[in-house]
């Protein structure tokens, strides 16, 4: 099977740009719906359930609603960056999810299409690069307001989302010497090639880019820049209307890619248990894999395999929307000094000595001749299982999960009434 | 290689043309019946005291350049981490010594109180 070429090259491209963009979209656009009822459904209540059936044309008659709202302008804001900023802080949320595969390649008659925006050869360094532009708009937004509790936010924001970019960054060394390259087509690959998902040989590497992401995405028990009940809504006090819907657009934007990329580095991607589904492109062929001998087997592709693929992304997206959702009515908001104190003094070592013993198992491993393959993993998986059980034991000393045991048990009401004995002594 | 940013450029435009689009619609669709209580900013409905552009706390100075170092490092390890296998131990070795020394600046902060906050 040939890559597509020619004229057909730059149809697909079209297509696939506005037919994800216009997805992403889509999906933004109901998971704020599906927050909204998950939330109901938690608090036992119905939530928004009167536009449309189940209330599914409800973010329509949100965005309509927005677009004709009055809008207010704060008579001592800073014009054009208060203009500017929901405009910055949109544009990089929309365009992160390029480099992220979405499914199998898909055959058509004039040649294989990968399903990716862009497989550009700097793969995950373009995310992190156009992630971390967020905080610019945010900063900007709460700083033009000129609202005490908007700069606050802004400032609140910046300093939390560059704390978690560490460990964020950290935790994904140890995905990229796995895997070898950059790019998420071979971090998908090389999963494949494994036998397993790098959640397992990488748990405390995933746990730490999860709560790292959560920080990233200003996300509950994270929401610090928006604190309702400190801060009112933090930098987009001021903002209503389209301006603000901007806001809550990108920051939903960021979970979804955020989510993807979960799916993508730790979950496999678009890959489905087994070697069925696997391709690749090696040497301007699509592969499946290697053969004992060392030569090729080649791939074959088809409509149904992309299809499968697409749905188990989707899936394990879908899980991670869910679980941000999910977590933000379990646990409480952090105090802000315990925010900083997180990153910086537990996230921040505990990646920093993970990688390294990531890289000496690998080394170790190579030095011992084992195979790269399933056995190989296994290996890793035991050694990040003793890593993550280590931080897990340092992080409770006592006092989350044996602490919930041993507590003494509260006197209740009836205890604390004085008893008939007692008063007749 | 140079084709492969291509769909970048054309999402791009989408996205941008997409962020001005929906506030400048907006911006001629919605009805402006401006009041001076309304062009206030919001404080929870006190009158706002003093100015927002005061100084504030130095210890986003700090976090701020905490990040800058740590976040070079980063991408100084990636180079190595995706080369990993084929590098081998001697690079593992400096590696180390290169992560130790970043470590020692880090505990050198966290007790002289770079990381405490209030």
């Amino acid at each position: 099977m040939e890559p597509i070429s020619g004229i057909w090259a730059y149809v697909a491209m079209t297509l696939k740009v506005t037919g994800i963009f216009t997805l992403v979209m889509i999906v933004v656009a109901y998971a704020t719906l599906a927050e909204r009822r998950v939330s109901a459904w938690i608090q036992d209540r119905r939530g928004p359930n009167r536009v449309g059936p189940f209330g599914l044309l409800q973010p329509i008659a949100d965005g309509i609603k927005n677009i004709l709202k009055e809008e207010t302008l704060p008579a001592t804001a800073s014009r054009v960056f208060f203009v500017l900023a929901p405009m910055i802080v949109l544009v990089p949320s929309l365009v992160t999810f390029a480099v992220i595969p979405i499914a199998a390649p898909l055959p058509t008659p004039a040649g294989v299409v990968d399903m990716i925006i862009a497989d550009v050869p700097i793969g995950i360094l373009y995310v992190l690069a156009l992630s971390s532009l967020a905080v610019y708009g945010v900063v900007l937004g709460g700083w033009a307001s000129n609202n005490k509790y908007a700069f606050l936010g802004g400032l609140r924001a910046s300093a939390q989302m560059v704390s978690y970019e560490v460990a964020l960054g950290l935790s994904l060394i140890a995905v990229l010497m796995l895997a070898g390259n950059v790019t998420l087509t071979d971090i998908v690959w090389q999963q494949q090639q494994l036998g397993m998902w790098f959640a397992f040989p990488l748990s405390l590497a995933f746990i730490l880019f999860v709560i790292s992401a959560f920080a990233e995405t200003n996300r509950l028990p994270f929401d610090m820049p928006e604190a309702e009940s400190e801060l009112i809504t933090g930098y987009h006090t001021e903002y209503s209307a389209m301006k603000f819907s901007a806001f809550m657009i990108s920051e939903f934007g960021h979970m979804v890619t955020a989510s993807a990329l979960m799916a993508t580095l730790f979950l496999g991607g678009w890959d489905l248990p087994g070697s069925w589904d696997n391709a690749y492109w090696h040497e301007g062929q699509l592969i499946s894999g290697f053969a004992d001998d060392g030569s090729v087997i080649l791939a074959n592709p088809a409509l149904w395999k992309t299809a499968a693929t697409f749905a188990g992304f989707a899936a394990k997206t879908g899980f991670f929307l869910v679980l941000y959702i999910w977590i933000r009515w379990t646990l409480p908001r952090f105090r802000y000094d315990q925010v900083m104190a997180l990153g910086w003094k537990v996230m921040l070592p505990t990646a920093l000595a993970y990688v390294m013993v990531i890289a000496g198992a690998i080394l170790f491993l190579d030095e011992v001749g084992l195979d790269w393959g399933f056995s190989y993993g296994l290996v890793l998986t035991g050694v990040s299982g003793l890593a993550t059980f280590g931080f897990m034991f340092f992080l409770d000393r006592g006092k989350t999960i044996s602490g919930a045991a041993v507590k003494e048990p509260q006197k209740s009401r009836v205890d604390r009434v004085p008893q008939p004995a007692a008063l007749g002594e | 290689m140079s084709g492969a940013y291509l769909p970048l450029l054309l999402l791009f435009g989408v996205s941008i043309l997409n962020a001005v689009g929906m506030v400048v619609t907006s911006h001629i669709l919605n009805p402006r019946r401006d009041t001076p209580q309304k062009l206030m900013p919001y404080e929870s409905g006190m009158i706002p005291l003093g100015s927002t552009r005061q100084r504030f706390s130095v210890k986003f100075y700090m976090v701020a350049i905490s990040f800058i170092v740590f976040d070079l490092e980063t991408i100084f390890l990636i180079p190595w981490a995706v080369q990993v296998r084929e590098l081998g131990w001697s690079v593992f070795v400096a590696v180390s010594l290169f992560v130790v020394v970043l470590a020692v600046g880090l505990v050198y902060e966290w007790k002289k109180g770079g990381l405490e906050w209030g």
